[in-house]
């Protein structure tokens, strides 16, 4: 009996998740079938555009080199810049809201630099760090910067001041509203923050890996490119695009379990 | 000295408009224990009022006394409820009512609080929602976990500003008799601002009439010739319908 209840249960699940992604999956699923299609007919030829099947092979032939080798450098790359900017972006962000001043002369650079086409800015950061991995965590870090400052800092500035002043009359002090008011409060702008700028993340460590280097996906998919390899080529860029989608997840994972509950929930009857 | 809380030609005016004060020589006492109502056509600064008792905003000119607050140092010291019911909706029924105990400046016996708590839910016929989220409650509900939260920050004054303005008839009736069994039970002093002349009349040992006028404030004070305990009935005895009629007259009389 209860085993069957599991099942059952189980079962709702799977029915649930199909609902929710089923369509995204059978789409997904139809456009590979016609890609792989036309290039069979060869209607397109396989050096400017390969299969499905000829990238799945070709990540199956490099795995070692993939997965041992370039994957952590990027992963690397991402992870130590998107850490760096999530401090600098959490420490510049509380650091504008509780003080004007800084606020007022912070803030245009920071929209300043991200007007700097990156592109251009990135060779300078090669000549800074040379062609090691730090070239590289510089431009992650400045690619992740802006949108985790101003989401923090525009989460902060959200509240109520009537609810201020209840904490307040409660003998709030200061740090005690930022911490139970402000920072709740914040959360769910820093976390759209963080996943958007997670994503830009893997943009960014490819930009710096394709200007030079030795390791990291980017630059083994420039390496293929030039060599004609477009399979391998593609091998790297699904690559990089699942290290950014299970990013992404991951973030909204974490935003799940520990960020504020602000709305939602089914209403009981009261 | 007594143990009354006294306002003494008070006037308050906000920044930038020194010209035109919301408050001006305003004089009151309010004595310990007592719960008084304080009724006047919107605008008539009794809000600001509030804000003023609660510490929020200091006075322009006069003086506020409560006997067992410092001077200027009422912020955290008197319960303030304000018309919202403004719990945290990140926060259950139980993690809103912690809050005065997790902001209070001396550290406070969780365990103790938590029961403390329990019962209180207990008593607004909350049981069973200590888990619940803000969002889950009906708007009856919420103002009942405000009212608690108010109470369980222990001020001996409490602010209760239109705190069942926005109920039903029905659960409005219930919430009297709570804050009645409770004011009874805990002695508090309680001000209350209100629209409802009924209600007035049925909490309160005072009515203070307050009237925008062009040399300030002009006061009006009237005492609830109704014996304790009260209960819902006395609304139809005839001393208080007379007294319900003059006050129906002065207030339009007003506009």
């Amino acid at each position: 009996m209860r085993e069957g209840n599991l099942g059952d249960c189980m079962k709702d699940n799977v029915r649930r998740w199909l609902t929710r992604y089923g369509p995204f999956l059978w789409l997904m699923l139809l456009l590979l079938v016609f890609w792989e299609w036309i290039v069979r007919m060869g209607w397109v030829p396989s050096f400017i555009i390969p299969a499905p099947t000829a990238i799945a092979s070709s990540l199956y032939e490099h795995r070692y080199l993939l997965l041992a080798t370039h994957l952590p450098a990027t992963l690397m790359e991402v992870v130590v810049g998107f850490g760096l900017s999530i401090g600098a972006g959490i420490a510049l962000a509380t650091g504008m809201h509780m003080n004007r001043s800084i606020e007022k002369t912070l803030y245009p650079f920071i929209v300043i630099s991200q007007t700097i086409p990156l592109i251009a800015l990135s060779p300078v950061f090669i000549l800074w760090f040379g062609y090691t991995q730090w070239s590289k965590v510089a431009v992650v870090f400045l690619i992740a910067f802006f949108p985790i400052v101003v989401s923090t800092y525009d989460g902060l500035r959200q509240g109520d001041p009537e609810q201020r002043e209840l904490l307040l009359t409660m003998g709030a002090s200061k740090w005690d509203i930022f911490c139970k008011l402000q920072v709740p409060l914040a959360l769910p702008s820093f976390f759209s923050g963080l996943k958007m700028s997670v994503v830009y993340c893997v943009v960014g460590a490819t930009i710096g890996e394709w200007l030079g280097g030795s390791k990291g996906l980017g630059y083994f998919s420039r390496r293929m490119s030039s060599n004609m390899n477009t399979d391998a080529m593609f091998a790297a860029i699904v690559l990089l695009s699942l290290l950014g989608i299970v990013l992404f997840v991951l973030i909204a994972w974490l935003e799940k379990r520990f960020g504020t509950r602000l709305h939602g929930g089914k209403r009981k009857t009261g | 000295m007594d143990n009354n809380i006294t306002i003494h030609n008070m006037s308050y005016a906000f920044p930038g408009k020194r010209d035109s004060p919301v408050l001006s020589n305003v004089s009151m006492r309010v004595a310990n224990g007592e719960f008084v109502s304080l009724i006047g056509s919107s605008g008539s600064g009794k809000s600001t009022l509030f804000k003023l008792l609660a510490g929020l905003l200091e006075p322009t000119h006069g003086t506020i006394e409560i006997p067992w607050v410092p001077e200027g140092k009422r912020l955290g010291q008197v319960a303030y409820m304000p018309q919202k019911d403004l719990l945290l909706s990140w926060r259950t029924v139980m993690e809103n009512c912690m809050l005065p105990a997790e902001l209070a400046p001396e550290r406070q016996d969780k365990g103790r609080i938590h029961a403390d708590i329990l019962a209180g839910l207990d008593r607004f016929g909350l049981s069973g929602y200590a888990h619940a989220y803000p969002d889950e409650l009906s708007g009856g509900m919420r103002q009942r976990v405000a009212l608690l939260r108010t109470l369980l920050t222990g001020g001996q004054l409490m602010l209760l500003d239109e705190p069942f303005g926005a109920l039903d008839a029905l659960t409005k009736r219930e919430m009297h008799r709570w804050l009645l069994e409770l004011w009874e039970g805990l002695g508090k002093t309680v001000l209350f601002i209100t629209h409802d002349i009924e209600e007035a009349l049925l909490l309160s040992d005072r009515i203070i009439l307050l009237n925008p006028g062009r040399q300030g404030q002009q006061l009006q004070d009237l005492t609830v010739p109704l014996p304790r305990p009260r209960h819902s009935d006395m609304i139809y005895e005839p001393a208080l319908v007379q007294m319900r009629r003059r006050l129906e007259e002065q207030l339009h009389a007003r506009r």
